[in-house]
């Protein structure tokens, strides 16, 4: 089963809805619109030929520049029978500051157990409202933690250290 | 109480209209000393059955995804040290493997050897440790004494090569630190030499003994499709049937050089699981066997190879940086940071010692990763505790938690 199969597959099904087909580093990776990820997931999942099962991983990704399209949630499947990897991704745009949640998106915990923790810690981290979820909540952080940490408008602090005055070390000429 | 229905004869009989539950709830865990780590599993039981159960993880999240974004990638390989730090040899080395692929770095057939027999000691050690306290927790502290002997003889030939036991920060992008020395292969030969009659021994122990057989024999069982569909890999997974290996199934630093068979159990319960880490103990010191054979057939000039040509990210010998200004100029980059990252989005994954461990990174062309994201095996397989205990007795619990292997620092990241 090659990549032009498994996406002449997905055009036949899906028409102009699965679009962003390429393939970095070897991986076919593509995208379709974010309410209809249940419906290319159960496809994958269902189809006789493509039997994209295992779900590897879930994760999200912040792109704060790219206006309407500002949170990536990847999904990568793993045919194991003939052993394929792909890489599907859905775009949001995100909500204003303030929302509870930054975007909706449907769980997928129906067809994968496995996506359950998964789309808990991306909620965590990036606060993706996972409609249909059965058990929402925080899994890493505090539970009274009241922003999304892996969301790109919180920087880590800067490395380079401003606790330390240069006065105390004899250099002189610390900027107040 | 809809889940407790199906307790026909409840231990406790409440009088009409009582609002108590008839069941007690028990905290195992944050820090019990039967979870190995810190978690906590809220059971419910009855009696010593346990009715429900859920999990707390997360205590010792360290926030190493963000961290990662703000480090250039050579500082990030300490912070897969303290991923699964029982085998963090491999975690390293996935994590390297990873960055060169992103690089499009193709390594000499020697550092992939020698890769490999670091990473095949891991497992073991991983393995040992693991199965081991499975043995403790059933009642058997003699085999985990026994075998910890030749973990610390593990533990010493990295430190041949990295300086450091346990969070090894082992090898650089490119290769290794340094050529491994001939105490490293010294102390190499001598566990070639000694274990398989330790492991033995260790069989000896415990495959057929009664007391081990009747605690783990169909505690914590798991089938082949629940155990897909929780997302299961590694030993977990093959011992539920389903012979997925990356070793195999994506190959990575020539693994497909070597002969060794992928061990799998049927029934996926804790005996199972035990057998199958023992077994693939046995097809790791095959595989080592091998490597160092491969290794040791390089003579002369290509016996010192020990890195890829990558002076990018791969630190230039000291004595150079102090005599060329090249050396210099790279040195002051690399340490400093300042080497630019290729665009890209790659996901590699190596056969950890529990699991597919997998790293999504994704770069925009700076110094640092845009977004890492780790795929930590135990995360994913640890949701799946509750179904396989519930029904169960409260010690089934304690001995499937660790024969899941189960380490907290993976599962938190």
């Amino acid at each position: 089963m090659d990549q032009d199969y498994i996406k002449q597959r997905l055009i036949e099904k899906f028409g102009e809805a699965v679009t962003g087909f390429e393939s970095p580093y070897g991986m076919l990776t593509f995208e379709a619109p974010k309410e209809m990820n249940l419906k290319v997931l159960q496809f994958l999942y269902d189809d006789e030929h493509l039997k994209f099962r295992f779900l590897t991983d879930l994760c999200a990704v912040h792109y704060p520049d790219n206006k309407g399209r500002e949170l990536a949630i990847v999904y990568l499947l793993h045919n194991l029978v003939d052993n394929v990897r792909i890489r599907f991704k859905v775009f949001s745009p995100i909500n204003e500051a303030g929302a509870a949640y930054t975007a909706d998106i449907y769980t997928a915990t129906k067809l994968f157990e496995a996506a359950n923790w998964l789309e808990r810690e991306t909620f965590d981290f990036f606060g993706v409202n996972f409609v249909g979820h059965p058990n929402l909540k925080r899994i890493m952080n505090v539970e009274e933690m009241d922003y999304y940490p892996m969301l790109k408008q919180y920087p880590l602090e800067d490395q380079s250290r401003v606790d330390k005055d240069d006065e105390m070390f004899g250099r002189g000429g610390s900027v107040i | 109480m809809s889940e407790l229905q199906h307790i026909k004869d409840p231990h406790i009989v409440l009088p009409d209209g009582s609002i108590e539950k008839t069941t007690t709830t028990l905290n195992l865990g944050p820090t019990h000393p039967a979870t190995h780590g810190v978690f906590q599993n809220i059971l419910e039981v009855d009696g010593e059955r346990i009715v429900s159960s859920e999990q707390t993880v997360g205590y010792i999240h360290r926030a190493f995804e963000k961290i990662a974004e703000r480090r250039p990638l050579y500082q990030i390989t300490p912070l897969t040290d303290r991923l699964n730090y029982c085998s963090s040899p491999i975690n390293n080395m996935g994590w390297h493997m990873t960055v060169e692929k992103l690089l499009g770095i193709t390594l000499p057939k020697r550092v992939e050897y020698l890769r490999i027999i670091i990473m095949e000691l891991a497992r073991i050690s991983d393995h040992l440790i693991c199965n081991s306290i499975v043995g403790v927790d059933s009642g058997a502290f003699t085999g985990f004494l026994y075998v910890m002997q030749y973990r610390e003889l593990i533990y010493e030939i990295y430190e041949e090569v990295c300086g450091s036991r346990l969070t090894t920060n082992i090898g650089r992008i490119g290769g290794f630190e340094r050529n491994f020395n001939d105490i490293a292969f010294a102390k190499l030969e001598k566990f070639l030499a000694e274990y398989p009659a330790v492991l033995k021994e260790f069989e000896n122990l415990f495959n057929r003994n009664r007391i081990f057989m009747e605690r783990l024999i169909g505690a914590g069982p798991i089938g082949a499709d629940r155990a897909l569909n929780y997302g299961f890999t590694g030993p977990n997974l093959r011992a539920a049937g389903v012979d997925y290996d990356v070793r195999v199934h994506s190959p990575y630093s020539s693994y497909d050089d070597f002969e060794f068979e992928v061990p799998v159990g049927s029934t996926g319960d804790c005996y199972d699981r035990f057998l199958v880490r023992n077994q693939e103990m046995w097809q790791s010191l095959r595989i080592i066997e091998q490597a160092y054979a491969k290794v040791k057939a390089f003579k002369g000039k290509d016996a010192e190879v020990y890195h890829a040509d990558v002076p990018e990210f791969y630190l230039p010998k000291k004595e150079d940086v102090y005599t060329k200004m090249e050396a210099l100029i790279w040195h002051f980059k690399i340490v400093m940071g300042e080497t630019e990252i290729p665009k890209g989005e790659v996901y590699h994954s190596v056969e950890g010692g529990n699991g597919e461990l997998g790293f999504y990174l994704i770069s925009d062309g700076g110094r640092t990763p845009y977004r890492l994201h780790f795929r930590r095996p135990c995360f994913i397989y640890y949701q799946a505790y509750s179904e396989l205990t519930s029904g169960g007795m409260l010690s089934d619990a304690v001995i499937t938690m660790s024969s899941l292997n189960l380490i907290a620092g993976e599962m938190d990241a």
